[in-house]
């Protein structure tokens, strides 16, 4: 296990970021953050699904005939957000009505199928896996921090917990509605590559 | 002024290259030809010289701005002392009311430039820019369209989101296709409700059993035509925005913008048409009572008015082709009469529909000039697609 690739886990959470390099799965960044813990969970659903969708297409590449494949990985595809749809069903039935159609649609989440597009498709499964790994962390950073953000400043808690002390309220403070509205969303992650653009210029086009 | 000169010329070796501050340098170059005109001059080239440079068209919007920031002021304090004691004529107490006024509106006049030309100094330098002019408008713009008891912090907040969101990510003064005053007030219209509308917050201080509401809030709200007269909503001393109330001052302001050409005549003028077509259209299919509220009454209720003068004539985020400003501004007018007649979350349609408008004047821009090569490539009865 010496030839573990790093860069495969290292570089989507930076410079190849699914969301602010690549802008992919914008979609459901902006319908689940509202609140931390929707982001959380839908960011693990999101690996899981990239994980295993990888690792199963990848030990399928040589069988898989090239004139059919996008049918072949959307099934795989459909098949392990029908799992995790399920697994979410039975153990956080709550969040799971918060994310509504969105598990649903992790199907046609562009960082899923445009991994398997790019990555699993031409190499080994070990590696699959490890980009895998990657992508879906880089989605999930991005996802848990606008959750983050828009949970503190929208509604002042934190996965449910009011943070913002009462005597703040008292004082004039008013939570941000704008916040919880999906615009906001997305200017947070236009400021996010806002900050990653002017801190690595290679990012930058001409 | 001899003093004034040299004190900055003795400054200006340390802030040139070499010297003790050179990053603070645009900085220095915006205090230095704010006092005095310099000395450079574009080198290569050719240029078209005029005197109305953007620092004077700039401050000629200031001074058409000032008749309605007056009776703003004035109106502030009025308000608050008729809700206390409904006796109270308009020119009982003219001192205290200017007085009450100008305690009120200085806070939020200098909060809206302190913040955003502190922004834009700061931008400028970053980017080693000059500091330009662009900000002296909207910070003038931005008080008179707050409510008066707008929270000073939430003031704030829509100033750094409208001027870094809405200009600084875009290149600044000339590059941004949003109005920045408009969208600071939408900042806090969708942000913070609780101070943006209802009929709390349109007077300053309000005694609690007085009724605040805007004659916007009486139609959509009450359902009843509003209380004022027409000619009383012409002169404007009723609860609204700061500035937003007097049509005859926004009016003063508005024929100095036509005579000196600033404001386009065809926006201001289509923004009307656009209002009295839809309100045409409501008055004879109407079935309530605000469908049936006669066109022109939309045109002195709220900020419609302040919006077709100042908002929707900026020359920066409007159409920029003759018959695109036709469309623009008739447009503008029709939405912010629909959104106010029909849709119930929004008693003011003025803002919204200017902010859309803004959006979309580049595309109106593009199928205008696109229909116009169109329409020269037949003359020359070339097929489309053709390249001469």
């Amino acid at each position: 296990m010496a030839d573990i690739n790093f860069k495969l886990i290292k570089n989507p959470l930076s410079k190849e970021n699914p969301i602010t390099v690549q802008v992919l799965g914008i979609c459901s960044a902006l319908a689940v953050t509202a609140k931390l813990e929707p982001a959380v969970v839908m960011s693990l659903s999101v690996i899981a699904v990239v994980v295993l969708s990888n690792l199963i297409v990848s030990l399928l590449r040589k069988t898989i005939p090239s004139r059919i494949r996008i049918i072949v990985q959307l099934v795989i595809v459909s098949l392990l957000v029908i799992l995790v749809d399920q697994v979410l069903k039975a153990f956080v039935y709550e969040v799971s009505k918060q994310l509504s159609v969105f598990v649903g649609l992790i199907i046609t989440n562009c960082i899923v199928m445009g991994r398997l597009e790019a990555f699993a498709m031409s190499n080994k499964p070990f590696d699959s896996v490890l980009d895998g790994i990657g992508n879906g962390l880089g989605y999930s950073v991005i996802l848990i921090t606008v959750g983050f953000i828009r949970e503190l400043f929208g509604s002042g808690t934190l996965w449910g917990y009011p943070i913002i002390p009462q005597s703040f309220y008292e004082m004039g403070y008013q939570n941000n509605s704008l916040m919880i509205m999906p615009p906001m969303a997305l200017i947070i992650v236009g400021i996010i590559i806002w900050i990653q653009r002017s801190r690595n210029k290679d990012l930058c086009e001409n | 002024m001899k003093w004034v000169k040299n004190i900055i010329d003795n400054l200006k070796p340390n802030f040139s290259k070499g010297g003790k501050f050179p990053w603070l340098h645009s900085t220095f170059d915006a205090f230095e030809t704010f006092a005095f005109v310099p000395k450079t001059t574009t080198k290569t080239g050719a240029h078209f010289r005029d005197a109305n440079d953007m620092k004077r068209t700039m401050f000629l919007v200031v001074i058409a701005l000032v008749p309605a920031l007056l009776v703003g002021t004035y109106n502030i304090g009025y308000q608050h002392f008729h809700s206390l004691d409904t006796s109270i004529g308009l020119f009982d107490n003219i001192w205290e009311n200017l007085w009450f006024g100008i305690v009120k509106i200085l806070p939020i006049v200098l909060i809206s430039y302190i913040v955003g030309l502190g922004i834009e100094f700061a931008f400028a330098q970053w980017r080693g820019h000059e500091v330009n002019e662009g900000y002296l408008v909207t910070g003038m713009l931005i008080p008179l369209v707050m409510p008066p008891d707008v929270p000073l912090w939430q003031l704030t907040l829509a100033i750094i989101f409208a001027v870094i969101i809405g200009k600084e990510v875009f290149g600044g003064t000339g590059m941004n296709f949003l109005n920045p005053a408009l969208l600071a007030r939408a900042f806090l219209f969708f942000a913070f409700p609780s101070s943006m509308s209802g009929d709390k917050v349109w007077i300053a201080e309000k005694a609690d059993a007085f009724s605040g509401a805007t004659p916007l809030a009486e139609m959509m709200v009450g359902g009843h035509h509003p209380s004022l007269s027409f000619l009383d909503m012409v002169i404007g001393f009723m609860p609204g925005s700061i500035g937003e109330t007097s049509v005859i001052a926004i009016l003063l302001g508005g024929i100095l913008l036509l005579i000196t050409g600033i404001a386009n005549w065809r926006i201001m003028l289509s923004v009307f048409l656009g209002g009295t077509f839809m309100g045409l259209i409501f008055n004879f299919f109407g079935s309530n009572s605000y469908t049936q509220l006669p066109f022109y009454y939309h045109f002195v209720m709220g900020g419609f008015m302040f919006g077709a003068v100042f908002m929707a004539t900026d020359p920066v985020t409007a159409s920029q082709t003759n018959r695109g400003k036709w469309i623009y501004g008739f447009l503008i007018g029709l939405m912010a009469v629909l959104i106010r007649v029909v849709n119930p979350a929004y008693p003011e349609g003025m803002m919204l529909s200017i902010l859309l408008l803004n959006v979309f004047a580049p595309l109106i821009d593009y199928f205008v000039v696109d229909s116009n090569i169109r329409k020269r490539k037949k003359r020359w009865n070339l097929k489309g697609g053709e390249n001469v």
